[in-house]
């Protein structure tokens, strides 16, 4: 990285500290979910911009995340931050193995296979034979975790809803600091390799098969810690919170914010955190319509996504530096 | 010796002015000398969107008593935002509504699910959550959640009743159930097995489906298929038009009891076809607009004139309108009764203590009654039959 | 027996439902290689269009060729106004598009007709047929879908246009050179697809009563019909749309019970793509490397 990019970085997360004592504590929960989105925004360009296969079911992963922390939470006490490795660790098993038949599909096929995926986790959760794990249709409700003592007895107080933004904060800056190494390294470069040109990438000595089901399962696992974090912001969880709806959003929010790229999740995940609110206040008659006018005006100004248009803005600006 | 009147006069005026004088206006956030803030969710997308109008309707109801002078001399500011049913964003929502604009409450937050996600905030925060649109039992639970309160008669209360009457008049019945595959829906089934009580076997079949199947006519080829005579539908009115149809053709004839959400002649009996539900049982507690029977009855006509004048876009013959009009004819009373004393813990006694009110676009002898520990402000309804052209009110009215 | 019997009926029914839209996908999918999500609510829409217009007291035939011509000017304006600007943009993005169509649509009838069920008239006799086991108007839906299915299969195989249109898409460099104006064949087959939606819309409004929700349970379940048939095939389509219509009911009645009945009918299918992956009646691509 360098040392422009990392002083940027350095500043947004500054900025991004300092959020909860500027802002209400609405707001400062509208951000954490907005941070949410990102992780799971993350996953998903992980594997469909990076690694080229659709998906149009991540909302069932972000859901799988969700219900591990509610149920570790209402039925075995586990507290709020232990339940993340769990729901990675599960997230990461499931990613995999729906990723190894998957090897198989391509394209509308996945898609297919995905969006059933994402269709029924809905019905599975409210199974009778499962209910007194997911609790059925009427859902989980958890408590609010508390901000730890140590805050209060230095003097320092902050409420439930700052701590929560700032342990959802922490846990996202993580995700992306792995997720920026990986894409450096090796299996990234194997991974955007797959998507762009298969066979050769195959001829060249990359184990296709185990790189796509790896990124399968990583890109599970992002979306849902995202999930769980999620779960832990709204304290509830219910099957119909997770349907097929939520899928297509993500989907919106990588390809608005930007395909393949680290900073077009968190645009994304501005993108469908904010815009449906102000979308509303537009017009109240049909705030979706609103919604979809704003989603074809993106698309059109920016068809590579908000990140592609910030990186064009800034390639311009540097060479009308370069030759003034 | 004259009186001297004057300070007679003067004094009876002190005398009078002095309780008003102490009778001081007392508000919390969203209440003032000219408004009160009200707060609502409701779907106004996704796949509960026909539940939208009940927000609509109500945002209406408020728009008319504005014009005609506010309560108590103050205008109704009732702000809605639509949820889409996701528990998430109603959340959200409410969060803004009571943080962000200040409400003084929040009415008629629409579906079990949105309600669950916010009822332990309401409490936390001791903002009401006042006559939820949701008819599931939990919100009469005035010692553990005192903010939260319902309005609707609750699901499960209408399936008990659906039980006894079986087993008063078929005994031997062989009971098939079409359920929706959510919280109304298994509510209802739940209250009606409670109802069976021992008798539970005498359900041969239950059959469910999603909101967002297309039709439900393979169910009802099972439920034939399965020998029952009897049939207990929890559906929403577009499946429940389906079903009846459905039934008729594949000559099924059992005896057909129908949920309240769907009883409706204008927006189920009527695509349906009248001929084919003829029979149809179910129960009743507020006023079918489209029922031949209310014609000309006065509280149905101011209706209809509201709605022609307020929300001429919303649909005359869906009941949803009828009873987001009686629900605000409640809140209405019971902000009536707060006066100028509008603090949150007033607005939930006041709302605690209405005795034998009546909207009267509720059905005759129903009361809504509640007290300290009754949180349940209507638990009364009627059995009604379906004669071809109406729903006949029959029996007693079941409840307290 | 009887039961399974009356099952696979119905579901024979429902199934002329997805195969009406699978058509129309598999139409937009020949002639442009993408499939457009937004397919069942351009068909709500113009069932929508023709509601009106029966209800302000137009016949049912006049009104259903007038909503069939509309839906086809419809088609042709989207492609040429909305689609053309993101020709040129990443897959994905035009996806988004058509998305954002989707929601456009549902919002604005929503907005505009409400969201109560409305009836919409039917033009076949109202006594059942087969007995008790299928209705004349779901024979006749099953009907009409074959006659649109034949005529759409003489247009592509035995006319210069269809060929033009299957060359437009498959190719469109090369159809550019021998003078086919690729451009136009685009906005053709956007308009011949939104208007077999039209007609697979007024088909199964009167089964599923008209609302803004219509065709969204129906999509899926075409989507899958189209794949599973072989999307570049409409006979395949069709058949794909019975296909799953009858397993849907089957495995609901008899195998697992109607909360799983779509996981696994969609399982199966997924299964059925895996060992076949370009369905049944599909062409195999072989990708020159």
């Amino acid at each position: 990285m360098s040392r422009r990019q990392l002083m940027v970085a350095a500043v947004l997360l500054l900025a991004a500290c300092a959020l909860p004592f500027a802002v209400s504590d609405y707001r400062t929960f509208q951000f954490t979910l907005a941070l949410v989105y990102a992780t799971a925004l993350l996953g998903l360009n992980l594997l469909t911009g990076y690694n080229g296969q659709i998906s149009l079911g991540h909302g069932a992963f972000y859901a799988i995340g969700a219900y591990c922390t509610a149920i570790l939470m209402d039925q075995y006490g586990v507290p709020y931050w232990a339940t993340l490795p769990v729901a990675a660790a599960v997230c990461l098993g499931v990613g995999f193995l729906f990723g190894l038949p998957a090897l198989r599909l391509e394209g509308l096929y996945l898609a297919l296979a995905t969006f059933a995926l994402g269709v029924s986790l809905p019905s599975l959760l409210k199974y009778h034979d499962l209910e007194k794990w997911t609790g059925g249709v009427q859902g989980i409700v958890i408590n609010k975790p508390q901000p730890p003592l140590f805050f209060s007895s230095l003097g320092l107080p902050i409420n439930q809803d700052q701590w929560l933004y700032y342990f959802t904060l922490a846990v996202t800056v993580l995700m992306f600091v792995l997720a920026w190494n990986l894409l450096r390294g090796r299996i990234g470069r194997a991974m955007v390799a797959i998507r762009d040109q298969h066979t050769a990438a195959e001829a060249m000595g990359v184990n296709t098969a185990m790189v796509k089901s790896l990124t399968f399962g990583v890109s599970a696992m992002y979306t849902g810690v995202a999930g769980a974090l999620g779960a832990i912001a709204i304290q509830y969880v219910a099957p119909d919170s997770f349907n097929f709806f939520l899928s297509i959003v993500f989907l919106v929010g990588i390809v608005i914010g930007g395909l393949a790229s680290i900073s077009g999740a968190v645009y994304g995940a501005l993108f469908i955190q904010f815009v449906p609110n102000i979308a509303d206040e537009i017009s109240k008659a049909a705030p979706w319509a609103i919604f979809g006018v704003f989603l074809i005006g993106f698309v059109y100004l920016m068809p590579t996504g908000v990140a592609g248009a910030v990186r064009m803005a800034l390639a311009r600006l540097t060479r009308k530096a370069q030759n003034p | 010796m004259k009186l001297k009147l004057a300070p007679i006069a003067a004094l009876l005026a002190v005398a009078l002015a002095s309780p008003a004088a102490l009778a001081q206006k007392k508000y919390d956030p969203g209440a003032s000398d000219t408004e009160i803030k009200i707060g609502n969710t409701n779907p106004y997308s996704g796949p509960a969107s026909s539940y939208g109008t009940i927000g609509k309707a109500i945002s209406a109801y408020w728009k008319m008593v504005n014009e005609k002078g506010g309560v108590n001399g103050r205008k109704i500011n009732f702000i809605s935002y639509d949820d889409g049913y996701s528990p998430p964003k109603t959340v959200e929502m409410v969060r803004k509504l009571v943080e962000q604009d200040n409400v003084l409450f929040v009415f008629q937050t629409l579906g079990t699910p949105p309600n669950t996600a916010i009822h332990k905030y309401m409490n936390a925060k001791q903002v009401p959550q006042a006559f939820v649109a949701t008819g599931a039992t939990k919100w009469n639970d005035p010692r553990n959640f005192p903010w939260t309160m319902g309005w609707q008669p609750n699901y499960q209360t209408e399936g008990r009743i659906y039980a006894a009457h079986i087993l008063k008049s078929n005994p031997r019945a062989k009971i098939g159930v079409l359920y929706q595959n959510d919280d109304y829906g298994k509510d209802y089934l739940k209250g009606f097995k409670d109802g069976l009580g021992d008798k539970v076997g005498m359900i041969v079949k239950e059959v469910s489906y999603e909101v967002a199947d297309p039709t439900v006519d393979s169910q009802i080829v099972q439920l034939q298929a399965s020998g029952a005579d009897t049939f207990f539908n929890i559906t929403i009115p577009k499946f429940a038009a389906q079903a009846i149809r459905k039934a008729y053709d594949t000559g099924w004839k059992p005896t057909h009891y129908l949920n309240s959400v769907s009883a409706s002649v204008g927006s189920v009996i009527k695509p349906a076809g009248p001929e084919k539900a003829v029979g149809i049982i179910s129960t009743a507690y507020i006023k079918d607009p489209t029922d031949p029977q209310w014609k000309d009855d006065p509280a149905m006509k101011e209706w209809e004139t509201f709605m022609k004048k307020y929300y001429p876009e919303g649909n005359p013959v869906d009941p949803f309108n009828v009873y987001a009009y009686a629900v605000s004819q409640t809140l209405h009373q019971v902000l009536k009764q707060s006066g100028d004393n509008l603090t949150r813990a007033n607005v939930m006694k006041q709302a605690a203590s209405l005795k034998k009110y009546r909207p009267e676009t509720l059905l005759p002898k129903i009361y809504i009654n509640t007290g300290a520990g009754d949180f349940a402000p209507i638990e009364s309804e009627q059995l009604t039959r379906f004669d071809g052209q109406t729903f006949k009110l029959f029996g007693e009215v079941i409840g307290k | 027996m009887e039961a399974f019997l009356h099952q696979v009926l119905a579901g024979l029914a429902t199934g002329g439902i997805y195969a009406s839209l699978a058509l129309a996908l598999v139409m937009i999918y020949q002639a442009t290689h993408l499939v457009n999500f937004a397919q069942g609510e351009m068909a709500m829409f113009a069932t929508y269009i023709a509601w009106t217009l029966v209800n302000a007291g137009m016949p049912y035939w006049p009104a259903f060729l007038l909503t069939v011509g509309f839906a086809f000017v419809l088609g042709v304006v989207i492609e040429r106004v909305i689609i053309r600007p993101v020709e040129n943009a990443p897959v994905l993005a035009v996806v988004v598009v058509f998305i954002a169509l989707l929601i456009i649509l549902n919002s604005v009838t929503g907005w505009i007709y409400t969201y109560t069920i409305k009836t919409f008239p039917s033009p076949f006799p109202t006594q059942p047929v087969f007995g008790k086991y299928m209705s004349a108007h779901e024979g006749g839906a099953i009907g009409v879908t074959l006659v649109v299915l034949l005529a759409l299969y003489a247009f592509f195989r035995f006319t210069p246009l269809g060929l033009a249109l299957r060359a437009a898409a498959q190719n469109p460099e090369s159809a550019r050179l021998v003078g086919i104006r690729v451009g136009w064949m685009l906005a053709l087959g956007w308009g011949l697809a939104a208007a077999v939606g039209a007609v697979a819309g007024m088909m199964v409004a009167p089964i599923v009563y008209l609302d803004p929700n219509m065709m969204g349970g129906v999509l899926l379940y075409a989507f899958a019909a189209a794949l599973v048939g072989g999307i570049d095939n409409p006979a395949g389509a069709v058949f794909g749309g019975f296909l799953v219509g009858v397993l849907e009911n089957v495995l609901g009645a008899f195998v697992i019970g109607n909360e799983l009945k779509l996981a696994v009918a969609l399982v199966l299918i997924i299964g059925v793509l895996v060992v076949k992956p370009s369905g049944f009646f599909g062409k195999v691509l072989v990708t020159r490397v």
